[in-house]
């Protein structure tokens, strides 16, 4: 009797779960047709002849119109768009006409370039924000809080063309603790092979130390220049849930009970500020992960930001579709990835 | 409380000795290139094949003249004038429609394959049959893919004739030799990559000539042979040691796309780079103040200009046209705007090109303008729009025009775009006035004055789009004149024709010339031999070395 109760349980949460599953494939394909339709309809209507980035100024006629039939661009807009779909479900993107390769072969090669950078600053955002917003949290009206407050207002307020500008001159040019722009030295791009497109974990894959010396080297500004715009936003997010929880009545009873107020604050606090901080977190990163143009411009980084906006502006619509359903899925994966982490963190998330 | 203060000091504390290991560990040697390997910082985004029959965009131009040879070459020394490439001599007949040219001896690719005249017949026919951008250069000359192998042809190995259909001036027909599609590819090498295609009404061949190949591959004879090519990232050459002639001093010469200006600065001073090709003028003036750096430029074939669309009728206004010549700051966009990386130049054809004139009539003259508007029935002026897209130096330009045409009463609105975009509604004639610049597409005066001052069908489905027809200037006359310049062969004649073609344009055209492009580039002071040639494909590096 129990035991089979409990199997029917089991079946009926298994069912929901294929159920819930179901749905969940159902809302991203629809996420994606519409992604794609959104995107594809801007590119047709943004006042730019796609023809022009291929053909150039000084092209006849008649060299302008074969490659028009070339590219398809005299069928109505919705075979256009029907062609595209059926392509990228075979797994084809096209090529980029500004680079000439397929627009696959290109992400694979500017993606892991903004992915490496976009971890870093994370890291540094999330190790760095974090502590500082509690502190800021725990000493609210302090000169400590009054610090973290103007710290994180430049981060937001200021142009990151600037301060990256800035950063190079101070760091690179005048202190010389970094390396420049790009990710590394001319020397080592015939003596280093990227396997994974991440240089660093290549490096280390490698044994190669001088040439992840030399990546670090180039990598540590951008890195932390992300960091810190990303430290800006996580320090005042994690300031205002430390000071919501900790106005709650648990705190009270917390310390009626006499516990230290390490532990109050650490485990009991940040535990439970600890939710909606991984959202944060996680949509931060993904804001980085879509590539940051203008720090991508200032490095000479080569990344996706700056692979997409340099597509847009050319009308190089194959890449900019290709750009939009890695951003897509970086968004639809991250979500994912933070509804996971909410079940550990959340007992109560867990129980339904 | 005690002990969470400590420890909350102790957290930030270490985050913050984290951070600053980051650096510390970061902390590179001091900066320098490889001594073989002349690196240069470049904006190279523009570049989208590296096939010589389809490239025609500058950063390729310099590329391909690096790389690969011509039958004949523009004399660097006086570029109205031609020298031998691959060809030793050449000969034009009697009437003026064959030219036969004869090879060097003994002469290689850098695959080893020796050049022949059967790789310049075959160079000659992809170009034709491909039908890509700057495939005109050579289809002008009465070339279609049905007579291309009758009219370029190897009569013998070291051999080659090639049939016009008109008695061109003979100088027109050998500087568009010089060009860079007119390169010769190495055929053996090339047919081996040849990709096969289904033949279409657009397309009526079975094969590629190896054009997919060759957009990101190499088949030349230059000093340097392209090695490798990652779109927005870099361009390695490396020295070609079957190079006939001198060898190139450098083993290598890389160029690193970076776009700033700024960021290409920093690292010149720091030593990251060997040159820097995008210096704006704030920072080409820190560069030419610093001892351990030197700059360098050359006067280009690009000229900047403003244009009035004739359809607009108060622009169309003869009385207009001219006094908007006296309503730019010619002076002061001179010692600001344009310093260093221009020079005031009002006629369309640029110094250096035969027949070019160098006259500046024009000056700055609020009073004379309003006399002349006044003369249009326009004394209270009127409103216009401007497409400008949004880089320098157009942008100050704009601005400066739009101040000064705000002094004779005319209210001027500007339209900020991309370049792209502003291009798009200038191509298609919905502008009132754009400011564009304009580079020669072949050294040879043709060039600019085809798209001056000839427009041989003022109709909006004409299929030759000359910056004339852009605007809407209908010069059935000019254009006449334009086309018999080409049949002159007389030389000193033939400079003449283009000098009142000049003149023309100065008095009556819709079109504001204000400027020719000078090109710079900041240099390590260890740099030695580096020279900007006249044109973009004469760019060359064979002779750079470093101490």
């Amino acid at each position: 009797m129990i035991d089979s109760g409990a199997i029917r349980k089991k079946s009926a949460s298994a069912s929901a779960l294929a159920l819930g599953f179901a749905r969940f494939l159902f809302i991203v394909a629809i996420t994606y047709l519409g992604l794609l339709a959104v995107t594809f309809f801007i590119g047709r209507v943004i006042p730019i002849d796609p023809v022009l980035a291929i053909v150039g100024d000084r092209a006849p006629a008649s060299v302008v119109a074969q490659t028009r039939e070339e590219l398809g661009l005299n069928l109505p807009y919705y075979q256009q768009f029907l062609l595209y779909v059926k392509g990228a479900l075979h797994g084809d993107f096209g090529r980029s006409v500004l680079t000439t390769n397929p627009v696959m072969t290109d992400i694979r090669r500017v993606f892991p370039a903004t992915v490496e950078l976009a971890t870093l600053g994370t890291l540094i955002g999330a190790l760095v924000g974090v502590p500082l917003g509690v502190l800021a949290a725990v000493k609210r009206g302090s000169l400590v809080d009054q610090i973290v407050r103007i710290v994180g207002l430049i981060g937001y307020s200021v142009p990151i063309f600037w301060l990256g500008l800035l950063a190079l001159l101070v760091f690179y040019a005048k202190l010389r603790w970094t390396a420049g722009p790009g990710r590394m030295d001319v020397v080592f791009e015939y003596t280093f092979t990227p396997i994974t497109g991440f240089y660093l974990l290549d490096a280390v894959l490698q044994r190669e130390w001088p040439a992840f010396r030399d990546i670090f080297a180039h990598i540590a500004l951008p890195a932390s220049l992300l960091g810190y715009f990303s430290l800006a936003y996580i320090s005042r997010m994690t300031r205002s849930f430390m000071l919501n929880e900790l106005a709650q009545e648990y705190i009270v009873a917390a310390r009626a009970k006499g516990l230290s107020e390490t532990r109050i604050i650490w485990r009991h606090a940040l535990r439970n500020a600890a939710v909606p901080l991984v959202t944060v977190i996680a949509l931060s990163y993904a804001g980085l992960l879509e590539g940051s143009v203008l720090t991508e411009t200032v490095f000479a980084w080569p990344g996706l930001g700056l692979y997409i906006t340099n597509s847009l502006q050319n009308a190089d619509m194959n890449a900019v579709l290709g750009g939009t359903i890695i951003i897509g899925s970086v968004f639809i994966g991250i979500n994912l990835l933070s509804d996971l982490l909410y079940n550990t963190l959340d007992p109560r998330t867990r129980a339904r | 409380m005690m002990m969470g203060k400590i420890n909350g000091h102790l957290r930030l504390m270490l985050a913050g000795a984290a951070v600053s290991a980051l650096f510390l560990a970061a902390s590179p040697a001091l900066a320098e290139t490889p001594a073989d390997t002349l690196v240069q910082a470049w904006a190279i985004d523009d570049i989208i094949t590296m096939d010589p029959g389809e490239a025609f965009e500058i950063s390729t131009g310099e590329i391909t003249g690096n790389t690969y040879d011509m039958l004949v070459r523009l004399d660097i020394n006086d570029t109205t004038k031609v020298v031998g490439g691959i060809a030793e001599s050449w000969e034009v007949s009697e009437d003026g429609l064959t030219y036969t040219f004869k090879l060097k001896p003994g002469l290689t690719f850098a695959s080893g394959n020796p050049i022949t005249a059967e790789d310049v017949a075959w160079s000659f026919e992809r170009v034709v049959k491909l039908n890509k951008s700057p495939a005109f250069i050579i289809q002008q000359f009465g070339l279609t893919g049905d007579n291309v192998m009758e009219k370029a042809k190897a009569v013998d190995p070291m051999t080659f004739v090639f049939t016009v259909d008109k008695p061109y001036a003979p100088s027109f027909v050998l500087n568009c030799l010089t060009a860079t599609v007119a390169s010769v590819v190495d055929s053996k090498l090339v047919k081996e990559h040849a990709a096969v295609v289904t033949a279409s009404a657009d397309y009526k061949y079975d094969n590629d000539f190896g054009n997919d190949w060759l957009k990101t591959n190499y088949a030349g004879s230059g000093p340097y042979s392209m090695r490798d090519w990652r779109a927005n990232e870099l361009v390695v050459l490396e020295r070609n040691d079957n190079y006939y002639g001198e060898k190139a001093k450098l083993q290598r010469v890389i160029y690193r796309h970076v776009k700033e200006s700024a960021t290409q600065r920093l690292m010149l001073e720091t030593g990251d780079i060997d040159v820097a090709r995008n210096l704006e003028p704030g920072d080409l003036d820190a560069v030419s103040a610093n001892a351990d750096l030197t700059t360098t430029g050359a006067p280009k074939g690009t000229i900047y200009y403003i244009s009035l669309n004739q359809k607009n009728p108060n622009l169309a206004k003869p009385e207009v046209r001219e006094a908007f010549k006296y309503l730019v700051n010619y002076d002061a966009i001179g010692e600001t705007l344009i310093k260093g990386i221009g020079e005031i130049h009002q006629t369309f054809l640029p110094k250096g090109v035969l027949g070019a004139i160098d006259e500046n009539p024009y000056t700055f003259d609020v009073a004379k303008a309003k006399e002349l508007l006044e003369k249009a029935g326009l004394k209270d002026g009127f409103t216009v729009t401007m497409d400008v897209r949004n880089t320098q130096p157009v942008t100050g330009i704009a601005e400066s025009f739009q101040q000064s045409l705000s002094q004779a009463g005319v209210k001027m609105d500007i339209i900020p775009g991309d370049g792209k975009q502003t291009l798009t509604k200038y191509r298609a004639r919905n502008h009132d006035m754009y400011i564009g610049q304009w580079g020669v597409d072949y050294w040879d005066p043709h060039s600019n004055a085809e798209t001056f001052t000839s427009n041989p069908n003022n109709a909006d489905d004409s299929t030759t789009k000359t910056l004339a027809w852009r605007n809407a200037w209908d010069v059935p006359e000019l254009t006449a004149e334009t086309n018999a310049a080409l049949l002159e062969r007389d030389n000193a004649k033939r400079a003449e024709i283009y000098a009142k073609l000049q003149k023309a344009v100065l008095e009556t055209s819709p079109f504001v010339i204000i400027f020719q492009q000078n090109e710079v580039a900041g240099l390590r002071k260890a740099v030695d031999g580096y020279k900007l040639g006249p044109t973009f494909d004469t760019n060359f590096v064979a002779n750079v070395s470093k101490d």
